[in-house]
């Protein structure tokens, strides 16, 4: 037997699940390749929130904002310096991670409350920012284009498949990347910020810096993962990124456990299925406009109470306390 | 009107702070309770005041068991407890702070009574009554807490380390206070005490705890003759 | 001149209903140490419920009253059947500190659902009790109305009942206490679970007054008043999230500095500006322009 490093082992599960993903995106139709494109998406966003509270000890409500703040370096790239949509999105990544750090100098060393409600107005305030400037395109925003798929794939290659493609890869390159972060020196760091503050300043951990470093991270992580979402819509508006949005993230990392990244994909399909599952109650029960518009936030917000109230530290100690029971 | 407390346990965290104890506080008595640093002396007080669960054994106060009740319940029930760290609410003035233990109460007369008492006892506080709580010193905070206390008409008082961080006049005049009061308003005191010496000169009976375990059980003037307890409490 | 005057007029009124809001969020953060973020949802559900009253009843007073009633209920039965338990339910772990927040979060968005449930997502208006027309000043119509002139005095007096009750009365002294020491007011005898609850429906009726001072300006649908909750918090921030002079404070602070912007410079400042406020009273002082606390890092 080759005995492997922790690391390699990692490396390794990442390409067979990103070969298994390929493998499968060739096997369903379109509808599931586009909600797997979402999937992949939110999986990612999600894991931005886990990295920031799980790891870090921090509450964001403004990662919407963040989201829009990738989105649109991403879409500018594309449309006013023609760049490579590779590229444009790795620029989203980067973009919302410097914006990540300039905030995060900022506030991200403020503690629970302050840091959750400067946040919160980021996120209500940055969209209608983002109307101030002609070059965002006000209300409308700006299309987000990626172009069709290359033509060395086949006539057969759809649009759908493309975004699958690009998605699942692009998330799966971010999250190997942070899960080799969080399991390094630096993954340990942060989880001693978060278990107790003070201890670790005293064992001489830069606790200010740290946390910076986190928000940067974590914003990055949100900004690839705006620029995403905007390629499967297609294009960039303020619209897109409502506060709601945040609590939607909120709700798939509690639901996932923010201990941990591992479930991340599980909140990711949580909210691509929230939206489903409301509409086939609806063709069910039927209902009035106002019941079919506010179905989808109610579960999400019932959802985010029952998982706060019953397992408050993931699905896995839920597990845990059934097997302790029986 | 007896505490008795019997095989009480209570845990501090993981550690167990309060491992079997037993004890009784007669009526009209000051008892010390003294003991080194982590003897467990503040979480017996936070157990008998309810502000600690108490893992198992019994407490009771006049035959009614305590075990379990709210903190402010059993305040109103006449165990007051003056906990450590000169427990004033700096934001609110002396009067203020006076006047906490007073609101539940029914007999607005006698809490205005018992207010005249206590800034008799300390007339520091008179003087400063329109202060606020923050800007006293040590020892004006300690009086403050205990006057406090006070105003409540309690039948027992708990006190946890009056004399912590205060210079060795003050502590004087607190504890000459406290014997003062204990005989004149008939009331029960338990004095959780670091300051063995003090605390003992001052004090009827005497429960000397260590590791969380009670090590001995004596009238106090017995206890300061002890030839252990001198040696290992108070230095002689 | 006149475009001063009324900058300094609207600066008064907005200010004032975000002296509302930032009170009710401060009354809360006193009594429970979180930021009540469900507290937009049972605002604007208060205000749902003093316009159907107002609708049934034909009068804006009984309205009001009813919106402040409900919203003080709501407030104590939130703290009592809610976050009680989960206080109770949670006491240990990492998740503790996030976890009362989240669910304040979560409960937005179940109060938010169900009023669109009830209410739908349309824009309804709340017709104001006297004239939302502009004064006249020196012979032009000016940005402050009769109304606008009726939400200063409420607010103001509101204000001033609220600073008797906490100053003057028992039941003040017992808030207060129990805000600054929890330990400490249990051990004089208050019952200092029922003046947390106390505190969650003062909260609430201040939110049910500030809906329905506000919605007449503007439409009620179930987000109206998340926008008031932004301001409130930034108000309390400013202030000192610990002070209830802090709250109006910083609330009348950014009244100006937004009605200022938005008259001076441009309309669309409002967000903006609020933001900056923010972020430059965290970075310049950290505890709040009016609090003696001295850090709010940790």
């Amino acid at each position: 037997m080759i005995k492997l490093s922790p690391t390699k082992k990692r490396t390794l599960f990442f390409v067979a699940l990103g070969w298994a993903l390929l493998l499968i995106g060739d096997r369903i139709g379109e509808l599931l390749q586009y909600q797997g494109s979402f999937v992949a998406m939110y999986a990612l966003a999600i894991a931005s929130i886990i990295l920031l509270t799980g790891y870090s000890g921090q509450l964001s409500l403004g990662h919407s904002a963040l989201m829009a703040v990738g989105a649109y370096a991403g879409a500018l790239s594309i449309n006013n310096l023609n760049l490579h949509p590779a590229i444009a999105l790795v620029i989203a990544t980067f973009v919302a991670g410097i914006f990540g750090l300039i905030l995060g100098f900022g506030v991200a060393r403020l503690s629970g409350p302050y840091l959750a409600g400067t946040t919160l107005a980021l996120a209500v305030s940055l969209p209608t920012l983002a109307n101030q400037f002609p070059i965002l395109g006000g209300e409308q925003g700006v299309v987000f284009d990626v172009g069709a798929p290359p033509a060395r794939f086949g006539e057969d290659f759809s649009m759908y498949k493309w975004f699958f493609w690009i998605s699942t890869l692009a998330v799966l390159i971010m999250l190997w990347l942070i899960s080799n972060v969080v399991s390094s020196r630096y993954g340990r760091t942060f989880r001693a910020i978060r278990d107790n503050e003070t201890a670790a300043a005293l064992s001489g951990l830069n606790t200010g810096r740290l946390k910076v470093l986190a928000f940067a991270i974590s914003s990055g992580m949100a900004g690839l993962a705006g620029g995403l979402l905007v390629m499967l819509i297609s294009g960039v508006s303020p619209s897109a990124f409502p506060l709601s949005l945040s609590f939607s993230l909120l709700t798939g990392a509690v639901v996932t456990g923010v201990y941990s990244l591992k479930g991340v994909m599980l909140g990711g399909l949580v909210l691509v299925a929230i939206p489903e599952i409301a509409d086939s109650i609806v063709t069910r029960i039927g209902g009035s406009e106002g019941f079919t518009a506010t179905l989808p936030g109610f579960l999400v917000s019932a959802l985010l109470i029952l998982a706060v109230l019953f397992t408050p530290n993931g699905p896995g100690t839920l597990l845990h306390s059934f097997k302790k029971h029986n | 009107m007896t505490l008795i407390v019997e095989s009480l346990v209570i845990d501090h965290g993981a550690i167990r702070a309060i491992n079997a104890v037993s004890f009784k506080v007669p009526t009209g008595k000051l008892t010390a309770v003294i003991g080194a640093n982590g003897a467990g002396k503040t979480t017996l007080l936070r157990g008998l005041s309810g502000l600690k669960e108490i893992k198992s054994g019994s407490a009771t106060w006049n035959g009614e068991s305590i075990v379990g009740q709210r903190p402010e319940n059993l305040a109103r029930a006449g165990i007051m407890h003056v906990s450590d760290g000169k427990s004033v609410i700096a934001e609110l003035s002396v009067k203020e702070n006076l006047a906490l233990t007073g609101l539940w109460r029914k007999d607005k007369k006698d809490v205005a009574l018992a207010t005249e008492e206590v800034v008799s006892l300390f007339p520091i506080l008179g003087e400063r009554m329109s202060q606020s709580g923050g800007s006293l010193s040590g020892g004006e905070r300690q009086m403050l807490a205990i006057g406090r206390a006070l105003v409540a008409r309690p039948k027992l008082l708990l006190l946890d380390e009056p004399s912590l961080g205060l210079a060795p006049l003050i502590i004087d005049q607190i504890f000459t206070t406290i014997r003062k009061f204990v005989t004149t308003m008939n009331l029960t005191v338990v004095l959780v005490e670091q300051n063995a010496m003090g605390a003992l000169a001052i004090a009827d009976e005497g429960v000397v705890l260590n590791l969380g375990r009670v090590v001995g059980v004596d009238t106090a003037e017995n206890l300061l003759n002890d030839p252990a307890v001198r040696t290992a409490y108070l230095g002689y | 001149m006149i475009q001063f005057i009324t900058a300094i007029l609207t600066a008064l009124t907005t200010g004032a209903i975000y002296a509302l809001m930032s009170t009710a969020l401060v009354l809360v953060w006193r009594s429970t140490r979180i930021i009540n973020f469900a507290q937009a949802g049972q605002a604007v559900l208060s205000t749902y419920i003093g316009y159907e009253v107002t609708i049934r009843s034909g009068s804006f007073w009984v309205g009001v009253i009813s919106a402040m009633i409900f919203g003080a209920l709501l407030g104590a039965a939130i703290d009592r059947f809610f976050m009680r338990p989960i206080f109770k339910r949670i006491q240990s772990g990492p998740i503790l500190m996030i976890a009362p927040v989240v669910a304040t979060l979560g409960l937005l968005g179940i109060i938010q659902a169900v009023i669109g449930f009830r209410w739908g997502l349309t824009y309804q208006s709340l017709a104001a009790p006297v004239s939302t027309d502009g004064f006249t000043l020196f012979g032009r119509v000016i940005a402050f109305s009769p109304f606008n002139l009726l939400v200063l005095v409420f607010a103001t007096v509101s204000m001033l009942l609220l600073t008797v009750l906490f100053q003057k009365t028992n039941v003040g002294l017992a808030l207060r206490a129990s805000a600054h020491s929890p330990e400490i007011a249990k051990l004089s005898g208050i019952k200092v679970d029922f003046i947390r609850t106390l505190g969650w429906s003062l909260a609430g009726a201040a939110g049910g007054l500030a809906g329905m001072l506000y919605i007449p300006s503007s439409y009620l649908y179930p987000n109206a008043m998340d926008v008031l909750l932004v301001f409130g918090f930034v108000a309390a921030v400013i202030g000192g999230l610990d002070s209830l002079f802090g709250a109006v404070a910083g609330a009348m602070i950014l009244g100006f500095a937004i009605s200022f912007a938005t008259s001076y410079v441009s309309e669309k400042l409002v967000f903006p500006m609020a933001f900056v406020m923010l972020v430059v009273v965290l970075l310049i002082k950290p505890a709040g322009l009016f609090s003696g606390k001295k850090s709010r890092r940790d």
